[in-house]
């Protein structure tokens, strides 16, 4: 089943990517190859198989709830495009 | 044409750890913004989360305490979406039915009387969001502090079960009990550690379909769930009856105003690409590990609440209240303990401490007035040392000095008196001061009795054995 045009605009928009149909009319022959892949996948009979999250049988990897050391604030805030009296600024994305 | 509401709930709360879900920053409230964060839960590249594991016995022993399935195999996913409240462009979280810590299980509630129980679909861990701040047009404050640390969501089954704004208020403060019981939330809705996200529907009655949703947001206490679910159920009712349609969406609830206002919705429906987080691997609970953390769940409120009925005698609403939290339930068993008769302690605690604790707006773990004093302050009642005034004088006092009773009584000579001198002698004042009285009680109008012990308790300032001090009188009349 090849991607639509209308599925590559959400695509790029869930991804925040600012693409022109052009370029996502570019994009789709790659993809579509790749969608070829997983359909051959798809095809294989594994109604059997666990589905397979993680490749290493190891399971709790647990930390104990112990506090430990945090960044100082000036350091947590220096890669910041915008920041103000300890707070990271963002652009607005809910009106009040 | 009646309607029946539907209402199922969704409520988040913030577990109790020392440390975030991932990562080893502090969960404390009210630091300065940005400085319990670190590379994990600012979600900066290459870092890895690592499960807090207290947090995940929490979500269990919930599970378990309400009556869950728990999953053999647990896993975490990824919610991907962009909101600036989260670093990383998506939240780690279990994924509706698939894996999450516990399923299909069901809390009991009392409603008229009658224990019912409300099914629950899932109950699982995820981690908060950051806090935005809206100061400025154009812009918004970012605070991570509280962006990681574990949050349990805990939702109600479909179709509903709860059908009045009443059932969900009883719904949500048997959880929060059950949770407080548990240890594992605060349950502070003020402050956010209980958030409670009800959706609404009604139906015309008989109606095998419901009707169509809204969702209810900023509920921070039960008045706030009851008022806002009782609007929402009435405005819809009558968009209904005007032959209107309700609009599915997200409304947010004004406390002061009393209404419910739409939401701005999100551009587009959406979707959020649930995958396994490949960081994390799946957690397994073995039977061992269910067994060792089912060892530590203490009785439960509605279990609590049987057991004095049945063991004490006490009433329906005394041990709703004595049950409603852990805490108020830890002080009557230690009171019962320090052994004090069940019946009198529920009295002195359901009336008076709840009385004092309210007004002064006291959290019953700090009251000044401890187990102890009560059982002090009862037994000098019991044995006939103070009377009934003076006791209820001298719990106000202790309930703002945290003074030992019998030091107070017998520092400040407040022994009630029973002696028959000293009690005589007020008797003979008190029938020379009110002349007209002692006439009408001669004439035969003998409650004008209460009237002088009343006299005299306020001439020996309260200290007057009454029942000796009405024989007295009596005597002295006769
Ligand atoms: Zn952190």
């Amino acid at each position: 089943m090849a991607i639509t045009l209308e599925q590559m605009r959400h695509t790029a928009k869930l991804a925040r990517l600012e693409l022109t149909d052009e370029q996502l009319t570019e994009l789709m022959r790659p993809i579509n190859a790749l969608m070829e892949h997983f359909e051959r996948l798809q095809a294989l009979p594994l109604d059997a198989v666990e589905p397979t999250s993680h490749s290493i049988p190891v399971f709790n990897a647990f930390r104990e709830d112990e506090v430990g050391a945090t960044l100082a604030r000036a350091d947590a805030l220096a890669n910041a495009p915008e920041a103000r009296d300890g707070l990271f600024i963002v652009p607005r994305i809910v009106e009040e | 044409m009646g309607y029946i509401p539907s209402i199922g709930m969704e409520v988040h709360a913030q577990l109790l750890t020392e440390s975030k879900m991932f990562c080893a920053c502090p969960t404390r409230f009210g630091d300065l913004p940005n400085t319990n964060v670190c590379p994990i839960c600012l979600g900066m590249p290459g870092v890895l989360p690592v499960p807090n594991k207290k947090a995940v016995e929490h979500v269990i022993r919930a599970a378990l305490a309400l009556n869950c399935q728990i999953a053999p195999v647990a896993m975490f996913y990824r919610k991907n979406y962009f909101y600036p409240d989260l670093p990383k462009g998506y939240q780690i979280s279990q994924y509706g039915e698939v894996h999450p810590i516990g399923v299909r299980g069901f809390l009991e509630i009392e409603v008229e009387g009658a224990r019912v129980p409300v099914r629950i679909r899932r109950v699982h861990l995820e981690e908060d969001t950051g806090k935005l701040f809206h100061y400025l047009p154009g812009e918004s404050e970012v605070d991570f502090n509280r962006a990681g640390a574990p949050l349990m969501e805990i939702v109600t089954d479909f179709p509903p079960d709860l059908h009045s704004a009443e059932a969900a208020k009883e719904y949500l403060v048997q959880l929060r009990a059950v949770l407080t019981y548990l240890g594992v939330c605060d349950g502070k809705m003020e402050e956010g550690s209980l958030r409670c996200e009800p959706n609404i529907s009604v139906a015309p009655e008989g109606s095998a379909q419901l009707g169509v949703k809204t969702e209810l947001k900023n509920l921070n206490s039960f008045r706030a769930v009851v008022r806002g679910i009782e609007f929402e159920v009435e405005r819809q009712i009558k968009i209904l009856q005007e032959g209107g349609q309700v609009v599915q969406e997200t409304r947010g609830w004004s406390e002061e105003g009393a209404y419910s206002f739409p939401m701005r919705t999100k551009e587009f429906e959406q979707d959020y690409r649930y995958f396994p987080e490949p960081d994390i691997v799946p957690i397994q609970i073995t039977d061992e590990w269910l067994e060792q953390l089912r060892a530590t769940i203490p009785e439960l409120p509605l279990q609590k609440a049987d057991r004095y009925r049945k063991e004490y005698g006490l009433g329906a609403i005394e041990t709703r209240i004595l049950t409603a939290d852990i805490h108020t339930a830890t002080y009557f068993e230690q009171c019962v303990a320090l052994g004090v008769e069940p019946k009198t302690a529920s009295n002195w605690i359901t009336v008076e401490l709840q009385a004092r604790l309210n007004e002064t707006n006291t959290d019953i773990r700090h009251s000044k007035l401890q187990p102890a004093h009560l059982a002090d302050l009862i037994e000098l009642l019991q044995k006939g040392v103070i009377s009934g005034r003076i006791a209820k004088e001298l719990f106000d006092e202790v309930f703002q000095s945290g003074e030992t009773p019998s030091q107070i009584v017998q520092a400040r000579g407040l022994v009630q008196i029973s002696d028959e001198d000293a009690l005589r002698a007020a008797a003979r004042k008190v029938i020379a001061a009110n002349p007209d009285v002692v006439e009408k009680y001669r004439a035969g109008k003998t409650s004008v009795m209460s009237f002088l012990v009343g006299q005299l308790m306020r001439e020996t300032q309260g200290r007057a054995n009454p029942q000796r001090a009405g024989e007295i009188l009596r005597e002295e009349l006769d």
